[in-house]
């Protein structure tokens, strides 16, 4: 399952610049808003799922290595956050859903 | 790069400052870098205005070209273009001199503008070519979107091939200097309460490890330490602190200092799950208690000094394993008493 078909599939926003997103394959994903607890438990390479939508996401993300993050409840970033995320290569995708929809449907899509 | 972007007056007639300076992507600050001359093409076909259609015809298709400029007596008279031989052609006029047909209305471009400037005229206009002139006013070149989008994209290979130099030098940096003791110090300050850039010494931080020949795996271990102690010195700092990194062949020492509030119960503070952290920094998803923790988890060694109403420092180390180690001039680790 790659990135593209993901976002199709969950219908997602991509936030930040395109890019061939079915070169990117997930392996795993984690979820949590506490940054701590993601840059613990996270693994490079995972779909990171979150509602926090503030500068220091991209730091976590970029640091991590994840895949994506998806931004869940609608939650928005500013401009300059989006902006950064494209700096360093991170990759910001948004739904009205919420945590709980987003990790089921992927984790029944093979994401486990 | 940041300083050119800053240096120079904003294209809003404004100055551009530091804030907005990190919304500009690398391909804005390339249209802006840029010169027209650095991507137009300079070798270029021309015409006389007395020549015929029938000559566009063939210009045109030989060198599968959509347009070319028409010169007179050394100056740019007009140009003349794909629509305008299909309307000599609806008209069966091919023997017609193109000084009829072309169009001498001409927008054109300066060598020495910026390749954004190129850009605005594109989108505003529907225009797909623009005659380039020098400071004299003489046709130097043509430039298309193409050669925008090629330009831009050369540009962006050079960057990449750039970065590779970066951190080919940076990687042989402790085998091309040879003393008995080699140590690079990254020195960063770090503001209290600045939710925002923290987390960019960290980045900057893994970078320079990367740079340095460091494995993936031991550059994202330093990553986690020194992020967790930043955001420590962001969070909980009364004016802020120094974070700094004393990297040698063998091993990398990490090091906060803060001049308070300082911690009142060390073993508490190490508690999984712990924190102190005001509501705005737990809202932002800080303060989880794991800082500590985390740290502890990815180096070898962790100290921890510090008392109320005092500073706090925190030192940590990892030793590199043989395969880790940073190439150096002398094999001998550590000289003893140096």
């Amino acid at each position: 399952m790659n990135l593209k078909e993901i976002i199709a599939n969950l219908n997602l926003t991509v936030l930040t610049t395109p890019r061939d997103f079915s070169a990117i394959t997930p392996q795993g994903g984690y979820a949590s808003d506490l940054l701590s607890c993601v840059m613990t438990g996270a693994q490079p390479d995972d779909i990171w799922i979150t509602l926090q939508a503030h500068m220091n996401v991209v730091a976590v993300a970029s640091l991590r290595e994840v895949s994506a993050v998806i931004l869940t409840e609608n939650a928005q970033p500013e401009a300059d956050v989006i902006a950064k995320a494209n700096e360093q290569g991170v990759v910001l995708l948004a739904t009205p859903a919420a945590s709980y929809q987003v990790i089921g449907k992927l984790w029944s899509m093979g994401i486990h | 790069m940041t300083n050119t972007i800053q240096e120079q007056q904003g294209r809003k007639g404004r100055t551009i400052t530091d804030r907005d300076a990190h919304e500009i992507t690398r391909v804005e600050e390339l249209a802006y870098d840029l010169k027209i001359s650095d991507v137009m093409n300079s070798n270029i076909k021309s015409l006389a205005p007395d020549q015929i259609m029938q000559d566009v015809f063939d210009l045109l298709r030989q060198n599968r070209i959509s347009g070319a400029p028409v010169i007179e007596n050394g100056q740019l008279a007009g140009i003349i273009s794909q629509e305008d031989l299909m309307r000599a052609l609806a008209e069966s006029d091919l023997a017609s001199p193109i000084r009829k047909y072309m169009t001498t209305q001409v927008k054109t471009i300066k060598t020495f503008e910026p390749v954004v400037k190129a850009i605005e005229v594109f989108t505003r206009t529907n225009l797909g070519r623009l005659p380039v002139l020098d400071e004299n006013d003489k046709l130097a070149g043509m430039i298309t979107k193409g050669d925008v989008t090629r330009g831009v994209l050369v540009a962006i290979r050079k960057d990449y091939q750039e970065e590779e130099i970066r951190r080919y030098r940076a990687s042989h940096l402790f085998e091309d200097i040879t003393s008995d003791r080699t140590s690079l110090i990254l020195r960063y300050k770090i503001k209290p309460g600045d939710y925002v850039n923290g987390g960019q010494a960290s980045s900057h931080i893994k970078r320079a490890l990367v740079r340095l020949g460091a494995t993936p795996q031991l550059a994202r271990q330093c990553g986690i330490a020194v992020y967790e102690a930043e955001i420590n010195l962001v969070i909980h700092s009364t004016n802020g602190g120094i974070l700094r990194v004393q990297i040698e062949p063998h091993r990398i020492l990490m090091q906060t200092t803060d001049d308070g509030p300082g911690i009142a119960d060390i073993p508490q503070a190490l508690q999984p799950g712990w924190s102190t952290a005001s509501p705005l920094a737990r809202s932002m998803g800080f303060g989880a208690g794991m800082g500590l923790v985390n740290i502890q988890r990815c180096v070898d060694k962790m100290e921890l000094v510090s008392s109320a109403g005092k500073g706090t420092k925190l030192f940590m180390e990892i030793h590199l394993r043989p395969e880790e180690k940073f190439k150096a001039a002398s094999d001998s680790n550590e000289a003893p008493g140096i």
